[in-house]
């Protein structure tokens, strides 16, 4: 008891500063993204234009979708690179069945491929016990050549007007595709929030064994979450293929990384159990808005590289120094 | 004039008794939190003997050991190494005392060779090159001088268990020990290998090096020991001599402790069995483990770390699959292979390893309760009702007086004994009927043990089988109707009632080998 007074007085004695800075570091990753907002101003002037900002935001729609399946993955401790490829394989997937038989066929048909391809790397590391990692490296190059081979390595031109004109559609004056992420953001939140899952998905990141020592069927979440990081990039990959009306076996290359990377920036834990919905979607934001503002700002591809990896670590050392208090 | 002489010659003597104890230690004590693990410890081990350290689980070896060797600092008492008085607070200055630990889990690297592990910390010798041919050569002196037949190239993952003690005794002996202490080191090596390490200590005890031998094994101690210290409860009993004492002086001086009113009043069973294990076995350990647990009763499974006893537990709790046998509840055989199988059919347990197995601690109290019976908390197609959440966990901190600030807390924010309520809290949420608790008390102070044994009681009374793992035999006393005792993966045999005395769960505890 003697040590809570004093602490307690001690916390009171440098209230200002340091609740100041504990609020900060709290909300690192907000801190991160108004201070970006606000020095966009300054540094380019058409940033803040309607056709600008709806530009980001539906650019931003593919890495949002599959970030949001990358949240859950990395709230149980695990990883997924295979992102980018299944994305890939689906844009190819859906171009090739539209002329058969239909948008609607076509775009089912991409989830489910998938949905499946995520079940097969969530199967590796249930019940195989494949270290997350190598499960979804091994995905990553077969989904990939899976790509490859269905487009027989060419891009794939879709000329159906209507699934064209939803990538570029607008209503109440937002892009189309921004309402799909808005569904799936409530989507995974409420599931995040308020469902069992969300709950024990947690638990196993905060601590496997007690989980399943509390009787959990660990197995069948972890199988879980790699089956819904497919299916988001599935959705992500048709919504990609609408914007570009293209099926591209090279689409998302690299995407894994920008993914986990926007997890990350949103103050989630590698090692599992802490993260949230909506600090993953500004995680996105931050992702979108530099690459945005550099291209506004004329920087070179090369050096955004480097800029983008700076942002990246400091939004991560300034979660560190959180987790330090 | 006269009485200068008689100061000097006091002096001298002094001296001498310095100089025949390699180590002797006075008063020393060591607390953790509430804990007091060593409330006065007397030791004195002469030069060049090999001297036996026993005690019941949790009576202070370990620990005084590692105040010995820098691991813990002491917090009050005396401890002088050969005639200086020191007082250690890091490893390092233990090892600057020659002073060499090996402890029960041994510290090698399996993918290094003999030679390599031998220097690991030096392996360069001040430099940045390793030179194989140099740390071969110098190994092979080592192992020579000790009469050890080991191949310095060897990778070490290839020798025996008692060879890569014996690599270890070399890798300390390599640093100039010339005390050295040995944590039940024969708990994991077979019989021959048990014969070819104690012809090792003996030489070595012929060299001049002092060994402090710790072990259960009361044989072994007769054996090679010359002189034999009992500590109990963190305080020096007794300093026997193995030529004149009696395995039966050991056990006596190790137990017979003042019971105390810390036990609530034991109530009777029933007679219905409701969980029954039938000659199970394991590929590891456990061999032909007949066991019953009756409707209200408390059963107690005793012994020493490492008789199976956890080993049981796991089985029940569907982590660790039996080889053959079968576990029955209420007369069914179960199929267990995980443990939602066995949450399913009703068996509960809180672990032993409270932070690692029984408690998310970055998580609320709230979630570690609801945690294994979500269902319970209303949800359909899966969503939590957080009131009716709120409004269990609430009850159940009435009910088990969990000492807590906000059921949104972090369990990390509390103390240990009112984890181990919420542990216990998250199964009787569930519709669990047997419940097993293994080492429910470690880590809590007294305070919170009485009130832990309370609840336990309380679940007899609703019907509840409970078996408790407990290293304390009081515990085991104070609260079992009956209990099993294991000994090196067997049930060495039941008892009932009065007959559970710490002399009898002490005899049938300690391994029996057969003196060769």
């Amino acid at each position: 008891m003697n040590s809570i007074v004093t602490e307690q007085k001690i916390t009171n004695n440098n209230f200002s500063i340091k609740n100041t800075l504990n609020l900060l570091a709290e909300h690192s990753t907000i801190v991160v993204f108004l201070t970006m907002m606000f020095a966009a101003y300054f540094l380019s002037d058409k940033f803040y234009s309607v056709a600008n900002i709806t530009n980001v935001l539906r650019q931003s729609v593919p890495l949002g979708l599959v970030s949001l399946g990358m949240l859950y993955v990395i709230l149980t401790g695990g990883i997924d690179l295979s992102v980018g490829s299944i994305m890939a394989l689906v844009s190819v997937v859906v171009a090739l069945v539209i002329p058969e038989y239909g948008v609607f066929f076509a775009v089912c048909s991409a989830v489910i491929v998938a949905t499946l391809m995520g079940s097969c790397a969530g199967g590796l590391v249930a019940y195989f016990k494949i270290a997350p990692f190598i499960a979804t490296l091994a995905m990553m190059t077969i989904a990939r050549g899976l790509a490859l081979i269905v487009s027989k390595g060419q891009p794939i031109f879709v000329d159906d007007v209507a699934f064209v004109d939803f990538g570029t559609g607008y209503f109440m004056g937002l892009p189309l595709p921004v309402y799909v992420f808005l569904f799936f953001s409530i989507l995974a939140h409420f599931i995040y929030k308020k469902t069992t899952f969300g709950r024990l998905v947690i638990s196993i990141g905060s601590n496997e064994t007690a989980t399943r020592f509390a009787g959990i069927p660990v197995e069948r979440y972890k199988f879980a979450v790699y089956a819904l990081s497919g299916m988001a990039c599935g959705v992500a990959g048709v919504i990609a293929a609408t914007r570009t009306g293209v099926g591209s076996p090279v689409l998302g290359l690299s995407f894994e990384l920008d993914a986990i990377a926007a997890v990350v920036v949103g103050g989630a834990s590698l090692a599992g159990g802490r993260g949230t919905v909506f600090k993953t979607i500004i995680g996105v934001l931050i992702l979108s808005v530099i690459s945005n503002l550099m291209n506004l700002m004329n920087i070179s591809g090369y050096l955004q590289q480097i800029v983008k990896g700076v942002i990246i670590i400091l939004a991560v050392v300034l979660e560190s120094l959180k987790t330090k208090q | 004039m006269q009485l200068i002489p008689i100061g000097i010659s006091k002096m001298v003597k002094v001296e001498v008794i310095m100089r025949e104890y390699s180590i002797v230690m006075n008063n020393v004590q060591k607390r953790f939190g509430g804990i007091h693990a060593l409330k006065s410890v007397d030791l004195k081990v002469k030069k060049g003997s090999i001297h036996a350290l026993v005690g019941e689980n949790g009576a202070g070896k370990s620990t005084l050991m590692k105040v010995l060797s820098g691991i813990y600092i002491k917090d009050g008492g005396k401890i002088t190494i050969d005639g200086q008085e020191v007082h250690f607070t890091t490893p390092r200055q233990s090892q600057e005392h020659n002073i060499g630990i090996i402890h029960q889990e041994l510290a090698l690297s399996k993918d290094l060779s003999v030679a390599e592990n031998i220097f690991l910390s030096d392996l360069g010798f001040g430099g940045a090159l390793v030179s194989t041919k140099k740390i071969n050569r110098l190994a092979k002196l080592a192992l020579d001088q000790l009469g050890f037949d080991i191949h310095p190239s060897t990778r070490l993952g290839d020798l025996s268990i008692a060879y890569q003690q014996m690599v270890e005794i070399a890798k300390s002996l390599a640093k100039n020990v010339n005390i050295l202490i040995l944590d039940e080191p024969t708990a994991i090596l077979s019989e021959k290998e048990i014969d070819v390490l104690f012809d090792k200590l003996r030489a070595l005890r012929d060299k001049g090096v002092t060994i402090i031998y710790i072990s259960h094994r009361l044989d072994e101690i007769f054996k090679l020991t010359d002189a034999i210290t009992v500590i109990k409860d963190g305080e020096t009993v007794i300093e026997l001599d193995p030529e004149t004492c009696t395995e039966n002086d050991i056990i006596c001086s190790m137990v017979g402790r003042q019971f105390n009113q810390l036990f609530p009043e034991k109530q009777i069973p029933s007679e219905e069995v409701v969980l029954e294990v039938i000659n199970l076995n394991t590929a590891k350990l456990l061999r032909n483990i007949n066991i019953n647990v009756k409707k209200g009763e408390i059963v107690g499974l005793a012994g020493i770390i490492g008789a199976g006893r956890t080993e049981i537990a796991r089985c029940l709790f569907g982590i660790d699959l039996i080889a053959s046998g079968e576990i029955k509840k209420n007369g069914k055989t179960l199929h267990i292979n995980n443990p939602a199988d066995a949450v399913k059919l009703g068996i509960g347990l809180v672990p032993e390893s409270r932070k690692e197995q029984g408690a998310i601690l970055s998580r609320p109290i709230r979630e570690n309760i609801t945690l294994s019976n979500l269902k319970k908390t209303g949800s359909t197609f899966g969503i939590i009702n957080r009131l009716k959440e709120i409004t269990i966990s609430n009850e159940f901190r009435k009910r088990l007086a969990i000492k807590l600030g906000s059921i949104e807390d972090p369990i990390s924010s509390l103390s240990g004994g009112n984890q181990q309520k919420v542990v216990i809290a998250k199964w009787l949420n569930t519709d669990c009927d047997v419940l097993i608790l293994d080492e429910p008390t470690r880590g809590v102070d007294v305070g919170a043990k009485s009130e832990i044994y309370n609840i336990i009681l309380e679940l007899t009374q609703k019907g509840y089988a409970i078996l408790i793992i407990s290293s304390e035999l009081m515990e085991i006393i104070g609260l079992c109707h009956r209990t099993y005792v294991m000994s090196e993966g067997e049930i060495a045999g039941e008892l009932i009632g009065d007959d559970m005395t710490e002399k009898n769960i002490m005899r049938m505890a300690l391994p029996k080998r057969a003196l060769i």
